[in-house]
């Protein structure tokens, strides 16, 4: 659906890579060009009037994010580059702090790099521990294994809400009521949530969460941090500089701002900012559970026309997510990749920055189809007639 | 060379690759992980007076990536290190469209169009680079 928005489609293209990067619609290319053509000044500065219309711009997609995640009020919003970026706020601003020597966090082996290096990092320098929750046989995780896994030394439970190569959506509300009990707190990486499912912190109970921009429809390079905003008030600042300080004198004082200012310092990414709102509006105009409900109805569809070719190998056939992990039986998975692109068919290869998941799957590397609402399946039966053809792969690779 | 042929000489070094195994302590092992492809193999490497006695190589990579290691390994054994680095320095300028000697690549000729399609070039010369420098490298034993 809503295929006529995106320019990119225009061209016969087949784009399956969604999990990395989503295409953007015409009406956030639109408001950023707006943004360089009509009011390009900087946020938070002038007394001018295009100054003003920036700022409002800036501030109103802070509105629009806690309202489209449900946050109790916008100060809870920081924006940030990105995932990867909120991620490390999360873990050497907040919890570097927070954590001493001993203390244990709760990750399992099918999260994003973004969710487990800063984490280990944080073990070499402070000492802390950190601990796997084990993965049910498909891969997934309960919260019997949750409870299993904590001890009276876990602070931290850090979980994907949606992983990026299973596609399996955590029970985060339970795990974060679990979490609660026992005086953990709860982080959600959402980069893999955020564009596929209606998600609500308070209700969730979540203490910290962060996503992308550019998965969700937006520009790239733009993301958001939430923080529950007592949490957030104790986190320390990356970047020290304009913006972010409310007084300094020539002997040292120096006085920060508010939350979230204080954790934005330096121009922001002002274009990511009002393409990320955008972005939101066209979302919420669609409908994320409407979005929600035609991505399940797509991947089931996949993985039945998938199913019925003897040659192909599904990893995760059985969840509701946009993700479909498989391999042509006996080929790489690059070259099938390869294979695809030669019929404008985008698909990833790899091991999906989920290094360490080899420890349960058996396998490294795997092609992986994940779906937006933009994906038919006129597209899918076009992968289906390439695949069944894929015996003439090397004919067509080499 | 016509287009079937170069195809089956890539295939059959693919599907029966006669140096992928293991080797021993007497080999040296580099890995050739690549930064911007997901493949990722071990090359183990003896080189004894000068000469490189015995090449093998482990791991998963694409067709391109196997191939042409196994091909390039073919070419190697029983060479001198000079001669060694000669072969690898001319595949390279071939794979990167520069003048090179077709003399010394023989079988690594199946290649010669790999670099018209740039998201190969990397797995074509993963293994080449790898074992490259360590042959550059003084004073090895």
């Amino acid at each position: 659906m809503n295929r006529e928005d995106f320019k990119l489609l225009e061209n016969n293209l087949i784009y399956f890579d969604n999990g990395a990067t989503t295409l953007k619609p015409k009406v956030v290319r639109d408001a950023i060009n707006d943004y360089y053509d009509k009011y390009s000044a900087n946020a938070h500065r002038g007394d001018y009037k295009i100054s003003a219309i920036v700022d409002s711009l800036y501030e109103d997609t802070r509105k629009k994010v806690a309202n489209f995640i449900n946050a109790k009020e916008p100060s809870e919003i920081v924006f940030t580059s990105g995932t990867t970026n909120g991620m490390n706020m999360i873990v050497f601003g907040f919890f570097k702090k927070y954590l001493k020597e001993g203390d244990e966090v709760l990750i399992t082996l099918s999260e994003h790099a973004s969710n487990i290096i800063p984490w280990f990092i944080l073990q070499k320098e402070i000492g802390i521990k950190v601990k796997y929750i084990e993965l049910n046989d498909k891969h997934e995780v309960e919260i019997n294994n949750v409870r299993n896994a904590i001890t009276n030394k876990t602070k931290v439970i850090s979980l994907a809400y949606i992983t990026n190569v299973i596609g399996d959506e955590r029970p985060i509300k339970e795990i974060s009521k679990l979490a609660h009990d026992n005086n953990i707190l709860m982080v959600v990486d959402a980069a893999q949530g955020a564009p596929h499912k209606k998600i609500n912190v308070q209700e969730d109970d979540i203490d910290f969460m962060a996503f992308s921009g550019h998965k969700m429809y937006g520009p790239t390079g733009i993301g958001v941090l939430y923080g529950k905003f007592d949490l957030l008030d104790k986190m320390i600042p990356m970047n020290y500089g304009g913006g972010m300080n409310a007084m300094f004198t020539k002997d040292g004082y120096v006085e920060l701002r508010e939350i979230p200012t204080r954790l934005e310092g330096g121009t922001p990414n002002i274009e990511g900012v009002i393409g990320l709102g955008e972005a939101v509006t066209y979302l919420e105009n669609i409908g994320i559970d409407k979005i929600n409900e035609y991505e399940k109805n797509l991947r089931k569809y996949l993985i039945d026309e998938l199913s019925k070719l003897d040659f192909i190998e599904i990893y995760n056939k059985d969840n509701d997510s946009n993700i479909v992990a498989f391999n042509i039986k006996g080929v790489f998975a690059q070259d099938t990749a390869v294979y695809l692109d030669k019929y404008n068919i985008c698909v990833r290869a790899g091991n999906h920055c989920a290094k360490i998941l080899n420890n349960v799957f058996n396998i490294n590397n795997t092609v992986r189809i994940s779906l937006s609402f933009y994906n038919n399946k006129e597209e899918i039966d076009l992968l289906i007639n390439v695949l069944k053809n894929s015996a003439n792969i090397w004919k067509e690779i080499l | 060379m016509d287009k079937d042929f170069k195809r089956t000489i890539i295939l059959d070094n693919y599907q029966n690759p006669n140096n992928k195994k293991v080797s021993g302590n007497d080999h040296i092992k580099i890995n050739t992980r690549n930064v911007s492809c997901i493949d990722n193999l071990d090359i183990y490497l003896k080189v004894n007076n000068d000469v490189i006695e015995d090449v093998t190589f482990e791991g998963e990579a694409c067709v391109i990536s196997i191939s042409s290691t196994n091909i390039l390994i073919n070419l190697l054994i029983g060479k001198t290190r000079n001669e060694g680095i000669n072969i690898i320095d001319n595949y390279l300028k071939m794979i990167n469209e520069e003048e090179y000697d077709k003399e010394v690549l023989k079988e690594l000729l199946v290649f010669d169009d790999t670099s018209k399609q740039p998201s190969r070039i990397k797995c074509a010369t993963l293994s080449a680079n790898g074992i490259k420098s360590y042959l550059e490298k003084e004073n090895h034993s």
